[in-house]
């Protein structure tokens, strides 16, 4: 009786352990693409560029599996150890605003595409990986690759590369200057002003 | 004669454009791939200026207009003759496997895709993979040199710019010998161009703080991509954070050529 209570429990904890362990970046990218996808094709809303349908989709399948505190340190720079807490929130709040109506824009253009993970790489020299994907539908393949880092269990997006192009690499450059000119507060204030006369559209 | 007589021509109008480039002084953005960034900016100016005028509401209504079978049959046309040049190119960057592919995709195109106006070739998993005088130049060791926008042709750098007329010679008017329908194939191609660029266009101007700089910036991030077929040294995100941004690179002996 015993036995078979302890060997239950191995057995719980061996399931709840791979729950965490096996959800490895490429695994993680099949899921997430595959949700996003199906999404894209059932969901008229999404179809047609809902930008609050896809902010909640995006909450809901995308963000779970993203380091957005990363992605905007890294887009930020050094200047980001002198922000303060709350300076840290309302740049990852404009941030993320910025970026998910881009998404929804690209979203639209996916319904009749798969997605296939070609290749996972180690980064050189730290705990990173990338996983390497392809949108197929139409003549040229677009290149849609992630970069992920741990943190603690789990596999967590750092970056994203659409056509050969790094998200958090080309916005470091975008958002160089507007530090310069006007401190962390000026680039929220930038960032803000840009997502309000995108809304208004 | 031509290719000579093109970059004449661009140069020409690019030195014209220097001579009344007005815009207010500001800080160098990457004084390092883009030295020339005043003169640049200048042209990318005024390159919006015609294309707002005149190519996007052209595109535009062609998109609106023209049925979307007939534009991706135009489209398929002028991507299968690209395609075939993009054969070449992978052949001569000592790529005999994928070379083999493209070929055989141009094949199929122009034989079952009835001179290429379908693309039966991508369903048989030939996708299509771009190649251009460019990339060949960049694998054959050339640097791609400064960031340069030429006017009308837009984002560049100077290699790319020297390949430019190159690659220009593969276009549909090869087929026909009448000098009217000659231009006419070639303002189809532009503004079949255009037209698909319209989605894009309209991304960067949602995503960019700084339209200029974040299309230099991807347009050399995503010309280093394609000359490394999709595996260019990597930047390091996180070390930005805490240090000015190191350059970690995985094992790619082309890389650092290709860089500077």
């Amino acid at each position: 009786m015993l036995k078979r209570l302890l060997s239950i429990i191995a057995l719980a904890g061996l399931l709840l352990g791979t729950a965490h362990a096996t959800l490895t970046p490429d695994a993680l990218v099949r899921q997430l693409s595959g949700e996003v996808i199906d999404a894209a094709k059932t969901d008229k809303a999404i179809q047609a560029g809902d930008v609050s349908k896809i902010i909640s989709l995006v909450d809901a399948k995308v963000m779970p599996h993203v380091n957005f505190e990363a992605m905007t340190r890294s887009a930020v720079g050094p200047q980001w150890r002198h922000a303060t807490p709350e300076q840290r929130q309302r740049l990852q709040g404009e941030f993320k605003s910025l970026l998910v109506r881009v998404y929804a824009g690209a979203l639209t253009q996916v319904s009749d595409r798969t997605v296939e993970i070609t290749k996972t790489l180690p980064v050189q020299g730290s705990s990173q990986q990338i996983v390497q994907s392809e949108v197929r539908g139409k003549g040229e393949p677009i290149k849609l690759d992630y970069r992920f880092d741990k943190a603690g269990d789990a596999w967590k997006i750092i970056d994203v590369n659409v056509g050969g192009i790094w998200l958090v690499t080309n916005y470091r450059s975008q958002f160089a200057p507007e530090i310069a000119s006007g401190g962390i507060d000026g680039l929220i204030a930038k960032l803000a002003e840009r997502n309000k006369a995108a809304a208004k559209n | 004669m031509r290719p000579p007589r093109i970059v004449a021509a661009v140069l020409a109008a690019a030195a014209l454009l220097a001579g009344c480039a007005t815009t207010a002084p500001r800080a160098p953005t990457n004084p390092q791939a883009d030295p020339w960034e005043g003169f640049n900016r200048s042209v990318f100016a005024f390159n919006d200026a015609v294309d707002e005028a005149l190519l996007a509401p052209v595109a535009t209504a062609y998109r609106d207009f023209v049925p979307s079978l007939v534009r991706t049959g135009i489209a398929n046309v002028f991507g299968n003759i690209d395609d075939a040049w993009s054969a070449i190119h992978h052949f001569l960057q000592g790529k005999p496997a994928s070379g083999l592919d493209m070929t055989m995709r141009v094949a199929v195109n122009s034989s079952f895709g009835l001179f290429g106006l379908l693309d039966p070739a991508t369903e048989l998993r030939l996708e299509r993979r771009p190649e251009d005088f460019g990339q060949t130049l960049a694998v054959w060791g050339a640097g791609p040199g400064p960031y340069l926008v030429l006017p009308l042709l837009g984002p560049s750098t100077v290699r790319d710019t020297l390949a430019k007329p190159l690659d220009m010679l593969p276009s549909p008017s090869l087929m026909t010998d009448r000098e009217s329908a000659r231009n006419g194939l070639r303002v189809l191609g532009i503004v079949d161009t255009r037209a698909r660029l319209l989605a894009t266009t309209d991304l960067l101007g949602q995503a960019a703080l700084d339209r200029y700089s974040f299309a230099r910036d991807a347009y050399l991030a995503r010309r280093l991509d394609q000359v490394h077929d999709g595996a260019p040294p990597l930047d390091d995100p996180d070390d930005a954070a805490d240090t000015p941004p190191a350059r970690t690179s995985t094992p790619a002996p082309a890389a650092s050529a290709a860089r500077r």
